[in-house]
Formats: structure tokens, sequence, C-alpha cells
């Protein structure tokens, strides 16, 4: 058992991957280059002098890359696909959206894509382009499993779950959530490291997990959604005992696991990193509604951005994302 | 096709003393703006990211004098030079960077997307490429309504291997849109070397490909920089643009932040740094017997001052309040 950053933790697992199955490869912008970053956030440091032939540095082509990435799982091959914000897989679209998560079905089944895509989200001071939570873009496409890491421990048993699927599965990181250091360490992060276990082992995709048990309301969240909700949690101690639950994989939604939760609580706030309309709330929130009907006590409740570009000046940043407080008042809001 | 890269610039009577201390104040602001951005970046009070363009003046200042006011350029995550020497005010600059909402895009949009309409410059484009698309719809526009201004699109050699690039430069062409696709090889995109990512030896070869005149220019001699841009601008003007530029460069900083730029070769560092763009032209000046070494100093220290200034107004301005966080767009949901 070691303490690891979620850089740490999906490093290992990455090299663990690559070491047991000589198919898994990495690709991406600046991933290997000595001297260089491993990535935007340092999560490839120095794997480049294990596996100098297996970390493929690319030139600056998301749409080429991550085609070629989609290319080599239709062969088999097991490729790791590295953003370095996930606002540029917006240029890979097509091959993500038309190509990887159709081929499957569009060839009755003959061929499997078994790409692993990482893309970091995010609001973190850079702007409008280098900021977006783009989970949202992804749920509705049929065929790509998606799941969202929140502690160590379960970023590096998804992403081995992930390069052991024969899905293609997208794995969004939070930026303020890695603990990378050095000259790539971010401002104002979150501690988001854990006890991970020296065997192996995976997470399996697919699933919740609920981080603090309580019978009031049930708090979905997910990323740094999800270490607000949890202080928000407990600012509003004693008087309201609220569950919170880890939502991880955001397709599919582990509908047996919330389920359980709303049949104890009866009342659900979903908390989002992002946009209010059209994001990966309304899809929980609808869900549940056709779900569980007669649990629920009070009408589901949102907690997410405006409906804005990310703004660059920190303290409208910190008015676009939601935190523990605003959190905090919507959870006294449902309970009174 | 070799280009030479002298080690000084000859100073020609063609050009007046005013024109050439004029070129050379704007390169002293870029250096003195980013040196100070950088001191301010390191002490914290800086939000974010930088990508700062040090030794890179020579190439934004040569191009946008060349430009006439009323002329546009597009540029990318690393604009300040550019804005600069397309005449925005350091403190306009200033202040967005500090995030304040007196700033040039009140806050909203940061270092990465620097900009000025008035002046000419459309907000930054920090994804790698996405700028040149729209240098190809500009220009359009001024074909479509006869007008005679040109757009000067600013990328890194890195953003040539983008789709965007292909696409954008073959539309500019087959239409013979007033375009100069201006880029400034640095011969790194992020940590990655120009070699590693390109089999072409020269970038303007790329040209040919497309139809379209293309040169190689020393892009840290801010006279030659100006000349071939002068060329490019009236050809375009004329209806037989586009044309690419490539300005061979080098960055002296980092590629963002504290990046120690470990990756850059030490004899092509020590070979560039020799070539510094504001002391080639200084050298000149100073052995054309026009001008004296005091004269410079006094535009170093004017400039100095200016700056000073502009921080001061930054750092004291007001910031933006939550009834600006939803000004300046379209949308739907405001009641986050
Ligand atoms: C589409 C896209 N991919 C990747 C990045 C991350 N990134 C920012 S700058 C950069 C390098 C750009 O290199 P180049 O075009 O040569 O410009 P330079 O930084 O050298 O000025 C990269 C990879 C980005 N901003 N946008
Ligand atoms: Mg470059």
């Amino acid at each position: 058992m070691k303490h690891q950053s979620i850089v740490e933790a999906l490093r290992e697992g990455i090299a663990e991957e690559m070491e047991r199955d000589p198919d898994v490869f990495c690709i991406g912008e600046d991933i290997g280059v000595p001297g260089g970053f491993g990535g935007a956030f340092t999560v490839t440091l120095d794997l480049e002098k294990r596996f100098p032939d297996r970390i493929l540095d690319t030139p600056i082509s998301e749409l080429g890359f991550i085609g070629a990435a989609v290319g080599a799982a239709m062969m088999g091959m097991r490729p790791i696909a590295d953003v370095q914000y996930s606002d540029f897989l917006f240029l890979a679209m097509d091959q993500i959206a038309n190509n990887a998560a159709k081929l499957r079905y569009m060839s009755g089944g003959t061929i499997k894509v078994p790409l692993v895509l990482r893309a970091p989200v995010g609001a973190t001071g850079r702007g409008s382009q280098h900021a977006q939570n783009m989970e949202r873009f992804f749920i509705g496409v049929p065929g790509l499993k998606i799941v969202a890491p929140s502690n160590a421990y379960d970023a590096k048993g998804l992403l081995k779950a992930a390069v052991r699927d024969d899905d293609p599965v997208l794995i969004f990181e939070h930026k303020l959530l890695y603990g990378s250091k050095g000259a790539r360490a971010e401002s104002g992060t979150t501690n988001a490291s854990s006890d991970v276990p020296d065997e192996d082992y995976v997470v399996p995709l697919g699933t919740a997990s609920v981080r603090r048990e309580g019978s009031d309301v049930t708090v979905l969240a997910w990323l740094l959604m999800l270490h607000e909700s949890l202080a928000a949690a407990s600012l509003v101690e004693p008087g309201i005992s609220a569950e919170v639950i880890d939502v991880r994989s955001l397709a599919p939604f582990d509908w047996q696991t919330i389920g359980a939760s709303i049949e104890k609580t009866g009342r659900v706030i979903i908390v989002e990193e992002g946009p209010k309309t059209g994001g990966v709330g309304a899809e929980l929130a609808a869900g549940i509604m056709e779900r569980f009907p007669d649990k629920l006590i009070a009408p589901v409740t949102r907690v997410a951005s405006a409906d804005i570009p990310v703004p660059f000046s920190p303290v409208l940043e910190n008015l676009y994302r939601p935190d523990r407080q605003r959190i905090a008042a919507a959870i006294r809001d449902i309970t009174s | 096709m070799e280009i030479e890269l002298t080690d000084s610039i000859e100073v020609s009577q063609t050009y007046s003393k005013s024109f050439l201390l004029g070129l050379y104040e704007r390169m002293v602001t870029c250096r003195q703006f980013e040196d100070r951005v950088k001191l301010l970046f390191l002490e914290g009070t800086m939000p974010g990211t930088i990508h700062q363009s040090q030794g890179q003046e020579a190439s934004a200042v040569g191009v946008c004098a060349a430009l006439n006011q009323d002329d546009f350029i597009t540029s990318t995550h690393r604009p300040h030079a550019h804005a600069i020497a397309k005449g925005l005010t350091t403190e306009e600059m200033m202040l967005e960077l500090f995030g304040k909402s007196a700033g040039c895009s009140k806050g909203k949009g940061g270092s990465m997307h620097i900009g000025d309409m008035s002046k000419g410059m459309v907000p930054a484009i920090a994804i790698v490429g996405g700028g040149m698309p729209l240098a190809a719809g500009m220009a359009l526009s001024f074909k479509l309504r006869q007008r005679s201004q040109v757009v000067a699109c600013f990328f890194g050699e890195g953003a040539t291997n983008e789709g965007a690039f292909h696409e954008a430069v073959n539309l500019a062409a087959i239409w013979s849109l007033p375009v100069i696709f201006v880029c400034e090889n640095n011969l790194y995109g992020a940590s990655t070397a120009y070699s590693k990512t390109t089999r072409v030896p020269r970038l303007s070869q790329r040209a040919e490909a497309y139809g379209i005149r293309g040169e190689t220019v020393d892009g840290n001699n801010v006279v030659k920089v100006y000349e071939a841009t002068r060329q490019a601008a009236e050809e375009c003007r004329r209806g037989e643009g586009p044309v690419l530029l490539e300005l061979l460069t080098y960055r002296r900083v980092g590629h963002s932040r504290r990046d120690p730029a470990h990756y850059q070769d030490k004899d092509e560092q020590a070979f560039w740094f020799g070539r510094d763009p504001i002391d080639l032209l200084a050298n000149g000046l100073v052995s054309s017997g026009d001008v004296s070494e005091a004269e410079l100093r006094d535009i170093d220290a004017r400039v100095a001052q200016t700056i000073e200034d502009a921080v001061t107004v930054a750092r004291e301005a007001p910031l933006p309040t939550e009834a600006d966080l939803t000004t300046d767009v379209f949308a739907m949901e405001l009641n986050r």
C-alpha cells in the first residue's frame, strides 16, 4: 500500500498495463520528450525511458493521432491517447463520434475498438478555450463509455479497466485534482490523493460509489464537484444528513447505486461544473424521474454553472464554478 | 534552401531614423512587457498560465509595421508581442492580464485571448490552428466587399500540422484571398522539436502544394521581416494572395509558465541567443553612426516607465462584478 496523487497513480497504472500487455501504447503531444513535460500534467513523465518505442510523441494533430489510435485499436492494439486539454477533443470529434463510437455497430460486431482516451477538464484561470467540462458533449454518443475519477485509487483502477475493455473509453480527469508537481503544478488544487494497493486491481466501469452516507438528501457529483459536495455536506451538519455519491461513471450511469440512495432520501441534488443547459445533470435528472418517480418527495435540483463560456478573470471564474457554499445552500433549500 | 542568418543587420539609408527607432521601441516594449509579466507571474499576482515571446519580437513588429491601421491580424496562445506590435497599449493589456474590467476584453479573455478589434487584432485564438480559417473568412469579406484590407495570420510552425492549416490555406488559395500566413518557426511546438514533426526542411516549401508563393526569411531581422511582409501585403492587395511567410526565430524562454525548456539543444540555444533580434537592430543602428547608445537607453527608460505605469493602473483598477458574468453572451440559463 502507498499513498499517491492521481498523476502518480495514473502513471503507475499506465506503466503496469504496458508491462503486462505489449499491445498497449501511449500516443499524444509532448508526452515523452526528454527534458519535457510528460504530457500537459506530467502523467507520462519519464515513461519514455522504460518504453522507448511505445510512448509516441505526435505533431499537433488531434484529428490525425486520435484517428490513428482508433485505427490501431481496430487492429487489436490498445492505445492510450491523450489530449493536453479536453477542449481539443472538438478537433477530433469526427474520429471519436463517427468512427470510434460506431465502428463496432456498423461492422455488425466484427470490429472492436479498445481505445482509451484521456482528457483533462476544469476551469483553471486559463480562459474560455482551456477550461471546459467536456463530459456533456460525449454522454449522448452511443458506443462510448465514460468515466471520471475523483481520487487516485479510482484513477488507477478505472484506467486499468478501460485498457482491458473492448469498447472505446473516455477518461475525464480534473486539472485541480491531479497533484502535478514542479513546473506543471497547478495553484488552487484539491487533494485527491489516496491509498493505492500494491497488487493489481480494477475499478469496474459503470459503477458509482457512495462516499458519505446520509438520510435526508442524495448529492450526485463527480470530479472536483464531488470534493466540493463532500465539503458542503459537512457545512450543513448536524442539522441535515446528506448522502454524497461519486457518480464516477457517466456512461453508463449506475442506476442501482443511485436508486438505492434515492429510496432512502427521496431528494436529489445534482452538482455539475459546466453550464446547466444540456449538461450531464439534465440526463441524470430525466433518468431519475423516469426510473424513480414514486420515490421522490421533492423535485430534482441542479447546481451548475451559468450558460456562459468560462470567463478568465478569477473573480468571474469563481462565480461561474459551483462551490461548497452554493451546494450547501441548495441542500438547505431542498430539505427545508 | 539555405537562408542566411547573419549576426548583424546592415541598416540602409532607405529607411528614416524615426522609422527604425520606432521598430526598436516597439520591440523593446514587447521585451520589457514580457519580462515584467514574467516577474508578476512568478510573484503569484497573475492567474492561469502565460506563453511569452521573448526572442520573437522582430517577427511581430516587422510584420505589423508593414500593415495599415485597418488591416487585421489573428494571433495565438502566444499573443503579447503581436498585440503590442498592432498597437494595443500595454495598459489595456496589463489590465486584461490582471483580470480587470477595464482590460481590452473586460477581463473575460485573459492572456491567451488578448485582442482589440478597434486596433485590428482579433482576440487571440488559443486553439492551435484555430485562427487560420478565421483569417481566410475575414479576407473573404474584404474580397466580397472590394476592400483593400489584408489579414496577417500569425501561427507557430507546430500549427502547420493541424488540418485547419491545410484547409484554410487551400481555401485562401483557390479564392486568391488577401491573407499573409505568417508562420513563426521557433523550432519547437511546446517541447517537441520541429524536426520530429515535419519532414520538409522549410515550411515555405508547403506553399507550392497549394499553388501559392512561399518564402522563408530571417525572422530575427526586423528589417527583412518588414520588407517581406510589405511585398506580401502588396501582392495580396493586388489580388495575388495568399502568401505563406516562414519567419525563422527562437523563443528565449520556456513554452509556458515555469517551463525551464530543458529540451532545447544547448548549441542551438547559444546560436540563437547570440542573434537577439533587439540587439541585432540596436547594433546595426549604432554602427550606422546615425544613432547613439544614449538615444537607445532613453527609449529603454521611457518604455520601462510606461510599463511600470501600466502595472500600477492595472493593480489598482476595479475587478469585474457578478453583474458582468452573464453579459456579452446569449445564454438560456443565467440562474445557475
Ligand atoms: C488544438 C490544440 N492542441 C494543443 C494545444 C496545446 N498547445 C498550446 S501551444 C502548443 C505548441 C504550439 O506550437 P507552435 O504552433 O509551434 O507555436 P509556439 O508555441 O511555438 O509559438 C500546444 C501543443 C492547443 N492549445 N491547441
Ligand atoms: Mg513553435
